[in-house]
Formats: C-alpha cells, structure tokens, sequence
C-alpha cells in the first residue's frame, strides 16, 4: 500500500522557491495543454502563439507594456492588503471608481488649466476615488465584522452599475451619437504615449515607482511592520497595540488608491473618455491578483509577473484570432495558472513523502 | 523499543534510545524542554516512524505505522491537550473512539462497559454530561476511560498532572496505582521531579534525544535525578531577599471582566501592587487567570470597576497606552499572541516595542538597532537558533519563550504582568528565569505572577492571593500561617475574607 506524509517544510530558500513558482507554471501548462486539446487545437502551437503574440514581435511587446501598466499598479497594490490577509477581490471596483473620479476632474477643470497641473490633478482624484472604494470594506470588516471577499467583490458589481448609470444618464456625452459614454477628455488632460504605441508613460513611470516604494514600506518602515504582524498573528497585533482599523484603512486607502491610478491611465492614456465599465478594465482587477500571488507578494516582482501576465492577455487576444477560439480562453489560462501557483505554495511549505507498507 | 532514532532535520530528535516497560510497572519520562521526551512518545503511538531502531511486544517485533495500529496493539495515549468533542457527551465521546462501536445505537452497547471500568477504577463521572461542563480532572479520566476500552495494557500520559488542582492530582495517583496493580503498563511524562519520585516506579531520563540515566525512584532522590536532567547541580530555592515594598504601583478596584463564552469571567476583583513586590495569583488554570491579566494589559475590554497604574487611570486604555505606562505582557497563549510566526526574529524581538524611539523613526523602522537589540536577548536568554534571520515559527515552544521573555524584560518595565512564565521550560531555564524575576522586583518594579505552580509561588511571592471560578478566594502575606490552605482554596473549597475568617 502506498501511503502520503506531509510534514512541514522549514528550509525554504528563494531557490526553492523560485523553482516551485516554475514547476507550477509548467504543470499548469501541462492541464493548458489539455484544455486545448479538447478544443481541438495543437496546445504547443497554440501556446506558443500565445508568446509570440506578445512577445515575439515589436506590436506585441508594444501591446504587452500597455497592458502590463494596470496590472503592476493594481497588482502592487494588492500585495499589501494581502500581506495583512485583507483579501481585496475588489480592486476591480477601485479602478472603476478612480477612473470615475478622473474624468470627472478632467471634464471639470481640463479645460482650463494646463497639462502640468490637470494631469497630476486627475491622478491625485483617480487615487481618492480607488482609496475611497477601498476603506469602505476596511470599515465593515474592522467595525461590523463584515468578510472583506464578499465586501469587496459586492462593491465591484455596485461600481460598474453606478458608472453605468452615469454614462447612459448625467454624463453622456453629446460627442457620441447617443451611444454611452462621457465626453472626450480636453487635450490637456490627456496622457502623452510613446510614438508609435499606446503606451502612456507617465502612467508606466507611476507603475514602476509606486511598486519600488511600497516594498520600501512593506520592509522598512513601522506601518509596513504592523501590516505583517497583523497578517502573521491578528491576535499578537492585537497584543502588540496595533491600532486595527488604522492599519487597515491607510493599507486599504493604498490598495484602492494603486487601482485608481490604474483606472486614471486607462481613461486618460487609452480611451480618452468613461465608456462601458468592461471596455475599461477588461478584468485587470482580478488578473491582477494571479499577478501579487506569481510575485510572492512582494512588490518590486510585480513589475516583472505584471508583464507576464500581460503577455497572456495580449497572446491570448492574438489567438482568439488566429485560432478562432473564444474570449473566454484567456480566463481558463488564466485562472489555471492561480490554482497551479497556490497548489505550489503548499508543495513550497509542506515536505511530501511517500511511504511503502506490506500491508 | 531498541536503538530508536529520530532525528528533525539533521537535529537528533533521538538517538540509540532503549526502553522496556514491565507489566505492573509505573515508567516515568524525565527531561528537559526539546530532550525528546514527546517524539518517543509519539513513535511508540505511531504518529512517526523512527529512521532506525526496533518495537517489541512480548518479543515480537512490530511496526507500527499509525495510531490505530498502536490500539490495536494495546497501547493507549492521554495527551497534555485532550481530544475530546466539547459538545458532546462523556458517553458520545468514548463511542467516537471505541473500535467495536455499532454503527446504529452506539451509546446503548457502550454504556454497560464504560460503567464497568469506572466502578472498577473507581471514576466517578457522569458520562450524559457535555465535555465542557467537566473539570480538567474528569476529561483526563474520560480519556484514560477510552484507552482502557480499547484495551490499552500500556497507558501513555503526556505530562497530566499540569493541568490539575493538587486534589485532582491525588485522585489521578490513586487511579493509577489501581491500574498499576491491575497489571497495567503506564509511561508517565514529566518534569515535575515530585510526581515522579511519588509515582513512578523507575525513572529514564532524557537529555538532548539521549538516555542519561536509568533508576528505580527508592534510589535515588530529587537532586540526582535534577543533575541528570540538566547535566549540572541546580540550586533549588532561589533566595528571596528581604525588600519593604515601595509605592504603591497598580492598583485593581472591583473589576468584572467577560470571557470568550459570554460570562463573567472575573468578578469583582480588587487588589494592590507595589514597587519592589512580586504578588502571586495562584490558581488552575480557567479560573479566570487570562481574562484578568488580558484585562489590566488592554486586550480584554473590562467591563466595570477600575484598574490605575501609578495613579493614573488605564482602564480600558488601549494596548500600547498600557504598555507606555510601563506595563509589560507575558501573555498565556504565548504562540497564540506573543508571536508573529512567519516573521523573522528580530521582527518578533520587538513585537511591542516597535513604536520606541529605540526602534523606530516617524516611520521607518531602525534595522540596525533592532538586530542589535535582538542578539542581545538572544545572547542573554540562551535564544538556540542559527540565525535571527530565521522565522520564528522554525523556534521550539521553549524557546519562543525565552525570547518573548527577554523581550518583555529587557526593557525594565514598572510592572511585569507574567502569565505561567515558566510553565513548561526545563529546570535550568526555570531557574535563570525566577533569578530574572527577583532581580527585577529587586530594581524596583512589581511583578504580577500567574501561575498554578505552588513551588513556585512559595519561592517567588511576597504575597499570594488564590483565584477560584473568577474571584479571589484569599491574599495571604508569604509568612502567614494559612499558607498550607493554598490548595485547598484552589480547589475553591475554603475561602477566607477580609476579617480573616474562613468559610467553607
């Protein structure tokens, strides 16, 4: 008989760790391969379509930068709520709301003030919007007990219908033919792209600096101390004086406040006006968690698992073409990758070892 | 068991370790803190496998690869933290763990039998009650019942008298003296040297994952069997100096404090600390010891009365207001609060103190200092890790302690609060850490002793009050004559008032 021990793993070193993140990656692959095998396509010519997709020509790592832009920002974020186990599933509504605030302010005051005082403007209105949204579950959960997922992702749905609303109702614009959505965005508003691309750099700049901040925050400062001792042990952060909802509003005010930013360059970078909420963010806010977890909630990884992952999205549209195969593929890859990637972290932290026995 | 070796990780956990076990025969198992007593245990009871070495039962050579196995082998083990069902019933609970039990009606086949074993042992439990109605003492009989049900001709018990009022433990030797003369095989862990030399018919003791010494108790005597177990004399009563009491330091007025379950936990306590004063709370354990100490260092909300800290009002203050005040925490569930684990240790070596001006700008944090800081308390309580870059989850339960203990004094607090501070360390960090306590009473401060430990208290204690069912059974100065009531007053069954006055 064949028998399974798991015991707990002390040693783990960034090696090991590092090798297990890509052993995941590969058998997720491998259950990839699978999936479109039954969809009837050559899974080795499909994937790596996916990577020459994006990568593998000028357009696609164009594209890929672009994309990888929310991702790093929104997926920052989210190492810090999840540092502290605040699950934010949320960071979808966040962006939403910051890019709400944005156009506001953009439509607001655009007009009249130059490029050098509006753009960082709409940033600052983009972050208080997505930090808005974010405190809100930072409040339930610390004063009435309210479970952050549910929270979070509720207010995810409330959002995209409130910007509904806005687009068909107050906001809409009469630049556009009676479809929804606000006014284009006066000129000054707008952020300036990289020739030749659609890559808003100032935006990508933000991106890269907020992920090297927040890992000086996490691992050197006292509020980035009190983060991880509450999410270690609530209790011992209870013991140690840490003020809870303190805590947790500025670390929530962060999170959202990132995925605000997010919405900010996607309104003012690409579209240049609040459309509908999926043509927005095309669920960066949750790709962006896969993008925390691969990075090992460490902020600076962001940078680099945010670029992977969006090679995936810019891969996976190019296969939609080339192989004819539904939107909808990219979520299974996707959302096989998360599942394989925390499947490691079990392999990461538990010893396996198989024992043979007569009997 | 022949040559069982086991080693963790490189660390010989045990090695070469020979251990036979009459029938009729009362074995205890001494050794320190991580010398190995509990992993043999738990090879014997299958939970490991040794890496080398043999079992036998009547000469027969066994493998034995999981608890079940081990029952069936007739070996029966009562853990320190029972495994019992709380809402359940004494009988349900045994059935749970009875193999013969029938699918359909378990409780009527059972019933027979369970009340055969307590006549003949002479347990006297209700088995319709629900586990959490009963005392400690009468769990550990439910799970003594259950390993003799299951035929248990050898009995493990993981250190059981620690949880037990002094009555209790009378009752819990007398059992086993019964089974003894039953012809039972009982192994009986323990670092308490008294019940072994009281108990136990033969002694092994452990030290570092090896046997250093093997005698029958009528040999040998209390300091030999200490030397053994720490490899050096141990000197046994710290002496307590002669202090008068400084100012007045804390100060409890008739507080009520509400537990986890929604009662009252603490009523109506009131007492006085002083400077240069170490006061003994003496009690078994969840008689309201936690809930009083969680509620004078803030983590508890109090729910009416007064607790002021050099004069100045701190009820219901937070945590670190409290601890500003110069309040240290040793807390009870020290794993529980006392730790971060996946933290590495010098984040955990300043789990408090992180807001000092020591540690900490306006916001960022001094690495440098806090590294220093945690070597220091490393080097000063004998911390054994490789590195304080490691977590401290990778830390034995011993030595966990010692750092939250050398956090917690390192930084001369006013008042110690010390919740059980030396349960379950060995005799040599016991020792270190009472001259720690002493030294700080000494410099000045108060110390506010939880512990159940009656040696402890006698040693340690300018005044002792006991605590019963959440209220203060007495306060007795450490001269008064009624000392030798502590006990019984623990068992709640004397109480004497203001007036000196005893009831019963």
């Amino acid at each position: 008989m064949l028998k399974i021990k798991t015991t707990d793993r002390y040693d783990i070193t960034t090696l090991r760790s590092f090798m297990t993140n890509i052993l995941s990656l590969l058998a997720a692959l491998v259950v990839i391969s699978i999936i479109f095998l039954i969809a009837g396509v050559n899974p080795i010519f499909a994937i790596s379509e996916i990577f020459s997709g994006s990568f593998g020509s000028f357009y696609g790592i164009k594209e890929t930068i672009t994309k990888a832009i929310p991702l790093i920002l929104i997926g920052a974020g989210l190492t810090l709520a999840f540092r502290a186990k605040f699950w934010n599933i949320g960071a979808e509504g966040q962006m939403l709301m910051g890019a709400i605030f944005a156009t506001w302010t953009g439509l607001t005051f655009g007009e009249a003030l130059p490029s050098y005082i509006i753009v960082p403007l709409i940033f600052l209105a983009g972050f208080i919007g997505g930090g808005l949204w974010g405190i809100i579950p930072a409040i339930l959960k610390i004063k009435y007990s309210i479970n952050e997922v549910i929270s979070t992702l509720m207010l995810n749905y409330i959002c995209a219908e409130f910007l509904m609303m806005l687009i068909v109702g107050p906001w809409k614009g009469k630049t556009r033919f009676g479809f929804p959505g606000t006014n284009n965005l006066p000129d000054s508003a707008i952020l300036g792209l990289i020739p030749g691309s659609r890559i808003h750099y100032a935006t990508l700049i933000l991106a890269i600096i907020c992920a090297i901040v927040l890992s000086v925050v996490i691992y050197k400062t006292r509020f980035g101390y009190e983060t991880r001792v509450v999410g270690e042990n609530p209790d011992a952060g209870k013991y140690a004086g840490i003020n809870f909802l303190k805590t947790s509003l500025i670390l929530m005010a962060i999170s959202g406040g990132l995925a605000g930013f997010a919405g900010v360059g996607e309104v003012a970078g690409i579209h240049h006006y609040l459309g509908y909420p999926a043509s927005i963010s095309s669920g960066y806010g949750f790709t962006a968690i896969i993008v925390a977890w691969l990075a090992k909630l460490n902020p600076l990884y962001t940078v680099l698992s945010g670029i992977f992952f969006a090679g995936i999205l810019v891969g996976g549209d190019a296969i939609q073409i080339s192989l004819g195969l539904p939107a909808a593929t990219v979520q299974i890859v996707n959302g096989t990758l998360l599942i394989f990637l925390i499947m490691g972290d079990y392999f990461l932290n538990h010893k396996i070892t198989l024992q043979f026995s007569k009997k | 068991m022949k040559a069982i070796s086991k080693s963790f990780h490189g660390i010989h956990a045990n090695q070469d370790i020979n251990l036979f076990v009459e029938s009729g025969e009362i074995l205890g198992l001494l050794g320190e803190n991580g010398a190995g007593k509990t992993t043999l245990m738990n090879i014997l009871y299958g939970l490991y496998q040794p890496d080398s070495g043999q079992i036998k039962i009547n000469d027969r050579t066994i493998r034995i690869n999981n608890p079940v196995e081990s029952i069936n082998h007739g070996i029966g083990m009562v853990h320190q933290h029972f495994m019992l069902v709380q809402n359940h019933s004494v009988i349900e609970n045994i059935a749970l763990g009875y193999k013969d039990t029938p699918f359909f009606f378990p409780k009527i086949k059972i019933k027979d039998k369970v009340e055969q074993f307590s006549k003949q042992f002479d347990f006297h439990i209700d088995i319709t009650k629900k586990i959490w109605q009963l005392s400690a003492g009468e769990q550990q009989r439910v799970e003594i019942i259950k390993a003799l049900l299951n035929g248990a001709d050898l009995l493990i018990l993981d250190e059981p008298t620690s949880v037990l009022t002094p009555l209790e433990i009378k009752e819990l030797i007398s059992i086993l003296r019964e089974m003894k003369a039953k012809g039972h095989m009982i192994i009986f862990i323990s670092h308490k040297l008294d019940e072994i030399m009281d108990i136990c018919d033969r002694v092994l003791v452990l030290q570092k994952g090896r046997i250093v010494g093997n005698a029958d108790t009528k040999d040998t005597d209390k300091k030999s069997l200490a030397r053994m177990m720490v490899g050096r004399d141990v000197v046994f009563t710290t002496t307590r100096e002669k202090l008068t009491k400084g100012k007045k330091n804390l100060s409890v007025e008739n507080i009520n404090v509400i537990g986890d379950k929604g009662l009252l936990a603490v009523k109506n306590i009131s007492f006085e600390l002083f400077k240069n004063e170490i006061f003994g709370i003496a009690g078994v354990s969840g008689n309201g010891q936690r809930e009083l100490a969680e509620a004078i260092t803030g983590i508890r909300p109090i729910f009416s009365g007064k607790v002021k800290m050099n004069g100045k009002d701190i009820t219901n203050k937070s945590p670190r207001h409290i601890y500003d005040k110069g309040v240290s925490h040793v807390p009870e569930e020290r794993i529980r609060f006392g730790i971060a684990p996946g933290l590495f240790l010098y984040d955990n070596a300043i789990l408090k103190q992180h807001h000092l001006k020591k540690f900490s700008q306006r916001y960022f944090l001094k690495y440098n200092q806090i590294k220093n800081h945690t070597k220091t308390i490393i080097n000063k309580f004998k911390v054994s890790t490789h590195s304080i870059n490691n977590q401290i989850r990778n830390l034995s339960g011993g030595n966990i302690q010692k750092l939250i203990l050398g956090r917690e004094i390192s930084e001369q607090p006013q008042l110690l609060v010390a919740s059980h501070p030396t349960y379950g360390l060995d005799v040599g960090a016991t020792e270190f850490l009472r001259k720690h306590l002493l030294e700080l009473r000494k410099q000045g401060s108060a110390v506010l002793l939880f512990s159940e430990d009656l040696e402890e208290i006698f040693e340690l204690c300018d005044r002792v009050a006991v605590i019963f069912d959440g209220e203060l059974m007495a306060i007795l100065d450490s001269d008064d004559q009624r000392f030798s009531d502590i006990g019984l007053m623990m068992a709640g069954s004397i109480r004497i008032d203001s007036m000196g006055k005893k009831e019963c």
